[in-house]
């Protein structure tokens, strides 16, 4: 097929001619001149687009609309690769809104887990009763926002059976965390009942150290690092969008990869 | 098409700039606020996430618009070896004049192939950044996340050499510039000219 921008009939070559005077006049001020435009357009970028309101609520908008794409993406059958026990990186990566020093260690002895929203038996939990759920362990890759990873292996008992031994509602929209250091995070029930989802209590097969959520935390094989919240203290499920600590800054909820 | 991708480009590699920032991969490397389109990695990442749908759908168009018109077959190709050298030689001369902007020269040629197979890659490696669990299989292909994430890098690079070279030799040759605002050289049929 021919293109419907081209000619019926080839142009007469000769007519070209009429243009080659133009053509030809190669100057190294037309190059400073058009270089100087261009540069004043550039100046032009110096107003920083993205801080302007509407600016950032369309982007947001988009934001929104990627997470229904990534929704749609997320096989929730697929499995994240894992590891052999021996490439495991001791001990794990801190990262956080604060400094490692500002960490504040939560007591086991008088941690409990709140239960709210769409669960029918919301009676708190202590740490030895989900000692009783059936441990798993997953040797995945942490992957964070900013671009670096690491191998890191976690055991806890699975989000899914933690769900399900409360009595939750397995078809609401999402399951919502509250934590010790004030990062509110929510993810999907898709994902949240993936295999490789856990609630978890140790790390390399030792009980989490306090930097890295003790007593409790969520580890994900199927999100990006900051979609993990650590030292729970609080499950919801709900049908009501909670947002997220970064979430609310601007980062994507779905956050899958 | 164009003009739809160049802003998409310089929206992706700005903000690209941005995000890239937080975990460098050439130590050293950085990129000035300047340069970033995105006050921190949020902003950048939206710009990011938002210019990949404006890139993509964009892209899709003008390949499989240059695809099924024959187009890009007529316009890219064949490159001659013979051609490739005598234009090398003659650039270097600074003989860069066109007899005619509706053909290009070998080195244009080589140069906007390149840039499409560099554009396309990409648009495969950033989904793979994007979805790395996803599709571990590719990204396992690919040698591991680290090493997409720097075949990314390299994309860009590419896409970048290539724009300091265009950009600089459309002011050259100015006339193109108004070619393409104003729809081409017109070129009256041959009934018109007897």
């Amino acid at each position: 097929m021919k293109s419907p921008f081209r000619p019926a009939k080839p142009p007469d070559p000769a007519l070209l001619d009429n243009h080659r005077g133009l053509l030809l006049r190669l100057e190294r001020r037309g190059f400073i001149r058009g270089g100087l435009s261009l540069g004043a357009l550039a100046m032009l970028t110096g107003c920083d687009v993205s801080s302007e309101p509407s600016v950032d609520k369309a982007l947001r908008l988009v934001s929104s609309w990627n997470d229904r794409v990534q929704a749609a993406l997320f096989d929730p059958t697929h499995l994240a690769p894992t590891y052999p026990r021996s490439m495991i990186l001791k001990p794990p990566k801190f990262n956080a809104y604060y400094d490692i020093t500002e960490v504040k260690p939560v007591n086991a002895q008088d941690w409990k887990l709140e239960l709210a929203g769409l669960i029918a038996d919301k009676r708190p939990w202590t740490a030895e009763r989900l000692a009783t759920l059936p441990e798993t362990e997953m040797v995945i890759r942490h992957i964070c926002v900013e671009g670096w990873d690491y191998i890191g292996g976690w055991s806890g008992p699975t989000l899914r059976s933690f769900l399900e031994a409360v009595g939750a509602d397995l078809h609401a929209k999402y399951v919502a965390f509250k934590t010790a250091d004030d990062y509110p995070s929510s993810i999907d029930m898709a994902t949240a009942l993936h295999p490789q989802t856990l609630l978890a209590t140790k790390y390399a097969g030792a009980p989490l150290a306090d930097p890295f959520g003790f007593p409790l935390r969520l580890r994900m094989a199927t999100k990006l690092g900051y979609k993990n919240p650590k030292w729970i203290t609080a499950i919801e499920v709900t049908n009501q969008y909670p947002g997220g600590y970064w979430e609310s800054l601007g980062f994507n909820w779905f956050a899958g990869i | 098409m164009h003009w739809t991708n160049a802003i998409a480009m310089i929206i992706m590699i700005l903000s690209g700039w941005g995000i890239y920032d937080d975990y460098v991969i050439i130590p050293g490397l950085h990129f000035g606020d300047a340069l970033r389109l995105g006050t921190w990695a949020a902003p950048s990442l939206l710009w990011h996430f938002a210019g990949m749908w404006l890139l993509a759908a964009n892209g899709l168009c003008y390949v499989s618009y240059g695809l099924i018109t024959g187009r890009l077959r007529e316009r890219m190709l064949p490159i001659r070896f013979a051609e490739l050298v005598q234009t090398v030689r003659d650039t270097l001369k600074f003989k860069i004049e066109h007899d005619d902007l509706t053909v290009y020269n070998a080195v244009q040629k080589l140069l906007y192939i390149v840039v499409i197979l560099a554009g396309i890659a990409q648009v495969v490696t950033g989904l793979l950044i994007w979805k790395p669990i996803q599709f571990s299989g590719a990204v396992a292909l690919l040698g591991g996340f680290q090493a997409v994430r720097l075949e990314h890098f390299l994309g860009m690079s590419v896409i970048v050499g290539f724009l300091l070279v265009h950009v600089a030799l459309s002011l050259l040759v100015p006339q193109t510039l108004w070619a393409m605002l104003s729809g081409g050289p017109r070129l009256p049929r041959k009934e018109e000219l007897s």
